[in-house]
């Protein structure tokens, strides 16, 4: 249990980090921080499947973030103690989430066991604790009515900001 | 006057004569999709795409001053926060009245009946209401800019 506390202390330094920094690219960097942080916490609660889209969705973000944030440099050449240090940071940051993903996923159950355990009280008991005849819209909005949400939440703040940055108006004329 | 006039924008007469004869069954389809999210295949989601289509449609043959005597954009996003506000509130009223966030609060009444399964169809028509404007707005603001972005 204390890893998930040492994730969440990670994660709240981090946001921290991104709030107060003075660069924007390590305000970046921190924000990578808190969602590889939050991608070995949701192996340590044992959904992998929302770990993998946390890191597949945390590394194109990241992308696109760096090249937003308009740098162009590349760490090329090590010339002093400020890229040995860079380095030598970088892979004990690896070393330590590496170690503990793999800690993570020893907590999981094995490979294709227990089979459709969820599914089964869904199918059985879907029609009399929701009363709605179509069970794939007993499972989206009771079941599991607070992914829905979740769902609808990214479906506004996409659409929002999507109508923000394409405005006409108020945009300042060139 | 009726909003179907003559107008110099959008395509030719026999995009503009289909478009009229099919947009009011896409929309009724779209409203019996959302309201039978809990008996029939669909649900809010598919429902408020179908309606947002339907005023793609509009847009795409008409042009954008006839649909906007329809819905504008503004209508559409106040559309979107109120379908939002009626899922959240829906959850919140499951936390006063039920104790839990998202309990199902209302009765269950008889399956395969249009008013059954306690709070879902509200909550579908919530979630449709939502679909509609956030889809219509979005498509709108891309549209709108490409327009700027010519000049």
């Amino acid at each position: 249990m204390w890893e998930i506390y040492a994730l969440a202390f990670l994660m709240i330094v981090g946001s921290l980090v991104a709030v107060h920094t003075r660069y924007l690219l390590s305000a970046v960097i921190s924000l990578a921080v808190v969602g590889l942080a939050l991608c070995v916490a949701f192996l340590y609660l044992q959904a992998p499947d929302c770990a993998i889209t946390q890191i597949v969705v945390e590394v194109i973000a990241l992308i696109i973030l760096i090249r937003a944030t308009g740098v162009e440099r590349d760490l090329l050449e090590i010339r002093g103690k400020k890229e040995v240090f860079a380095i030598t940071a970088t892979f004990i940051f690896i070393i330590v989430f590496a170690a503990f993903a793999f800690a993570a996923l020893t907590y999981l159950p094995k490979f294709g066991y227990p089979v459709m355990k969820v599914a089964q009280e869904y199918v059985k008991k879907g029609l009399e604790q929701t009363g709605s005849a179509n069970l794939v819209t007993a499972v989206l909005l009771d079941f599991r009515a607070y992914d829905t949400l979740g769902e609808a939440t990214v479906l506004f703040t996409a659409i929002m900001g999507a109508i923000v940055v394409l405005r006409e108006v108020g945009r300042k004329e060139k | 006057m009726s909003p179907y006039r003559e107008t110099k924008q959008g395509m030719t007469r026999i995009v503009k004569t289909i478009a009229k004869f099919v947009m009011p069954p896409v929309v009724l389809f779209g409203i019996y999709m959302m309201l039978h999210g809990h008996l029939t295949p669909g649900g809010g989601f598919p429902g408020g795409v179908i309606i947002a289509s339907a005023f793609v449609l509009l847009v795409l043959s008409f042009g954008r001053e006839v649909t906007f005597q329809k819905l504008r954009v503004s209508t559409a996003s106040i559309l979107e926060s109120v379908g939002a506000l009626i899922f959240l509130s829906l959850a919140v009223l499951g936390m006063v009245i039920g104790g839990w966030f998202f309990i199902n609060f209302l009765p269950k009444g008889y399956p395969l009946k249009i008013i059954s399964a306690g709070f879902i169809p509200f909550a579908n028509i919530g979630i449709g209401l939502k679909v509609t404007g956030g889809i219509f707005a979005v498509f709108l603001t891309l549209v709108m800019f490409r327009i700027v972005a010519k000049r």
